[in-house]
């Protein structure tokens, strides 16, 4: 079992958690991600490392309430703990000195473009950040962002914080703007990341997106999670799960995301009906 | 008849045990086991068709010379706990080994029995062995030579590093086995479903190990949570052992392979197996719904018949297997055949898929196949299919599951490149100690030879279990003389 530390929501319905899991925490890099299990019964859940703090040996994830295990996480408090947190899987980011790179992160993607801004950071780059949300209350992390940033801008769809629009947008500003960027950093919800990589290809900016197809064992052994890039088949547990936003077919990863909505839905519903009998809704 | 005083001609005269099995009509609607093992007195009679040879031939064909000729005496002769105990000093997982070896091709294949009649089932009275101890309530653990003080780490919890665990142990080592996933048991549990291998038998074996004194580590992915070169040197183990197998699953490369539907059987099988998906929604992992529709599993091994069956039981109306040559060719063990087709798993034999084709949605809706005839034997010995011209159509699928084997898993070679592998990424072993291209390494099973068999992979284990000791400054020691 593994201990929860910390258990605090950041905007309605995403919470951060600390979690004990000393090897993971002394290991991980930026990139990187786990794979818990809530209780017996649970679906094995990829969650990327947002942060970790080896001397304290936690690590530090922010959920979303989606499916049914993400919406049983989040009704988890500090004290309590969670079956099984393995990792650190996947391949750490690629970080290098870039020159100007720009991390943006879409909602709760920005759990993600977090670590990667800051060691983009530390790598010596000059680093912009865009968190992108829907509205004001579900912006994460803005304080984090502009620790690590140059330059840190917010977007919101609805315009009620800071630039009124969508990320891309403010992408497109920057690079209208003649500001010369070399590298991009885009995690989100898949639309958001397509639309970045279609940003940026004509002007030839290195780019790469963090993708989450489904996937089991995180190890290489399902092949549940094979993205295609370019004309390869990869397993985004091993091979990624970064990319070259430019090369990934990101009608393939929706439409494979898609398998088991029907069952998700089902299980969701379930879900809060139980709850609700319960008491706990 | 007793085992003392039956004559030669009484011998002959015993039939070979039917090991009664449930109706292919009602199992197909379950999950249990298929065959029910054997009653206390069919066991006896079969052990009484054994002639107590006195070169046993079987030993040698068994992976890990289990002494046959006398753990079958011992069941003649009603002593079946003897048999336990006979049995574990080579084995301690026999009922596992009862349900999954290919004895036919192994220990059973060269029964002198087997010549004029049909070969005793070796494998049926070993499973018999393994369950009785099970349910006698009564527990024989191996003895366990005095500590060494020394330490070794196995990387993986399948039958490789079990049986090298169980040597390591009994020798007098401190083992701890580090295993990726949350449970036990590696392929016995993801690979292997429950109508095959009840889960319950693989942890009920598994705690024979912990007796032992083994410690299991679950949720470590060595090559990532932790990497070999720490283990030894932060870790302070002396040895490793690295039997992961052989798990990232081989796709065929045609076009239409990533439409949704399309699933690798290893995917297929641990969503069932391991994340017990045909409970859903009472466990949270969904699998693909099967219910009144095609499914088609590309290949013809076990892992085919496994997942092949398993769609049949997750209520598919047609569950097909596709292969491209025939019947003789399929890799795939007699009995899992013949229980498939009893089944009624329908085989398009002789037939290769060229494409998947699917619907606006992206979703499978049929595969195109072409018809195969065999011509002239290839590289492996069988007659290799060569396409029919124009014989293409179209099968109308909702599923396809490909499985036509596994490559080896890259993480270990990745975060340890002084570990030579092969083109085929397989780890490279001196076959004699299974020690790898790093000193104080070894590996065995799958990761050494691709996709082989739960025997075979213990038998790896062992050997690479007695050179470890060796090298620990152990007596050399090989188990065949034992």
């Amino acid at each position: 079992m593994y201990r929860i530390v910390s258990a605090i929501f950041l905007a309605e319905n995403i919470k951060k958690f600390e979690i004990e899991a000393p090897m993971i925490a002394k290991k991980r890099k930026a990139g990187q991600f786990v794979i818990v299990r809530i209780n017996p019964n649970g679906e094995r859940v990829p969650l990327t490392i947002a942060d970790s703090d080896p001397e304290k040996g936690t690590i530090t994830i922010i959920a979303q309430g989606a499916g049914k295990s993400t919406r049983e996480l989040n009704r988890k408090e500090a004290g309590d703990s969670i079956a099984d947190v393995v990792g650190p899987l996947g391949t750490p980011s690629h970080i290098e000195n870039f020159g100007t790179a720009v991390s943006i992160g879409g909602g709760v993607g920005t759990a993600i473009a977090y670590p990667t801004a800051k060691a983009l950071k530390e790598a010596g780059n000059y680093v912009i950040t865009i968190n992108g949300a829907r509205s004001k209350d579900l912006v994460i992390l803005e304080d984090e962002m502009k620790a690590v940033s140059d330059e840190a801008y917010i977007t919101t769809d609805d315009g009620s914080y800071g630039f009124n629009g969508f990320v891309t947008q403010k992408l497109q500003e920057l690079i209208d703007s003649g500001k010369k960027i070399d590298f991009v950093l885009a995690i989100g919800p898949i639309p958001m990341m397509k639309a970045v990589a279609d940003v940026t290809r004509p002007h030839g900016i290195k780019t790469v997106v963090s993708l989450n197809p489904i996937m089991i064992d995180g190890t290489g052994m399902c092949g549940g999670c094979r993205v295609t890039i370019g004309n390869e088949i990869k397993f985004a547990c091993i091979d990624g799960p970064e990319f070259d936003a430019h090369q990934v077919d990101f009608k393939n990863l929706a439409d494979r995301n898609r398998i088991y909505q029907h069952e998700e839905k089902e299980a969701g519903e379930a879900f809060e009906h139980a709850c609700k009998l319960h008491g706990q809704g | 008849m007793d085992a003392r005083t039956i004559t030669a001609k009484e011998r002959m005269a015993i039939p070979r045990q039917k090991m009664p099995a449930q109706d292919p009509e009602v199992r197909v609607g379950n999950f249990k086991e298929v065959n029910l093992g054997l009653t206390p007195e069919q066991a006896q009679q079969e052990a009484l068709r054994c002639i107590q040879c006195k070169d046993p031939v079987c030993i040698a064909g068994c992976p890990v010379n289990i002494k046959i000729d006398q753990f079958i005496k011992l069941i003649a002769e009603g002593d079946f706990m003897g048999a336990v105990r006979k049995i574990k000093e080579d084995n301690v997982l026999p009922s596992i080994c009862g349900r999954v070896c290919p004895q036919e091709d192994q220990c059973e294949k060269v029964c002198v029995i087997g010549k004029k009649h049909e070969p005793v089932a070796i494998g049926n009275l070993e499973r018999f062995v393994g369950d009785y101890e099970r349910t006698s309530g009564q527990k024989i653990d191996p003895k366990i030579a005095p500590s060494t003080g020394k330490k070794v780490a196995v990387v993986g919890s399948g039958p490789a590093s079990l049986s090298c665990a169980n040597d390591l142990a009994q020798y007098g080592h401190k083992v701890v086995i580090f295993e990726a996933l949350h449970e036990l048991g590696g392929v016995l549990m993801y690979g292997i479903p429950e109508f095959r291998l009840p889960k319950e038998i693989v942890r009920e074996e598994l705690d024979g190990l912990r007796r032992m004194g083994i410690e299991f580590r679950t949720d470590v992915v060595v090559g990532r949570t932790i990497t070999i070169d720490e283990l030894m040197e932060e870790e302070g183990f002396d040895a490793v052992f690295i039997g992961v197998g052989a798990g990232l699953p081989w796709f065929m490369g045609i076009p239409g392979e990533n439409l949704v539907g399309v699933l690798s059987a290893n995917e297929f099988l641990t969503r069932v197996n391991l994340m017990k998906a045909y409970d859903f929604p009472n466990n949270d992992t969904p699998v693909f719904d099967c219910k009144g529709k095609s499914v088609a599993v590309f290949g013809g091994g076990n892992t085919a018949m496994d997942a092949v069956r398993t769609a049949k039981r997750l209520g598919a109306e047609h569950a097909y297997i596709v292969y491209r040559r025939s019947e003789k060719e399929m890799p795939a063990r007699e009995e899992e055949i013949h229980n498939a087709k009893e089944e009624g798993i329908e085989f398009l034999l002789l037939t290769t898929p060229l494409e998947f084709v699917g619907n606006d949605q992206a979703w499978l809706t049929g595969a195109k196949c072409q018809k195969m005839e065999l011509g002239a034997p290839d590289d492996s010995g069988r007659r290799r299919p060569v396409p029919v011209e124009g014989s293409e159509y179209i099968l109308p699928i909702d599923m396809a599951i490909i499985s036509i084997g596994n490559g080896s898993n890259p993480l270990i070679h990745q975060t340890t490149p002084d570990i030579e592998v092969s083109k085929r990424e397989t780890i490279v072993v001196d076959v004699n100690t299974m020690q790898t291209s790093k000193e104080g390494v070894y590996a065995g099973g799958d990761i050494v030879t691709g996709g082989a068999t739960v025997i075979l992979a213990m038998g790896a284990g062992r050997t690479a279990a007695a050179a470890i000791h060796e090298k620990l400054g152990g007596t050399a020691k090989n188990y065949d003389e034992w």
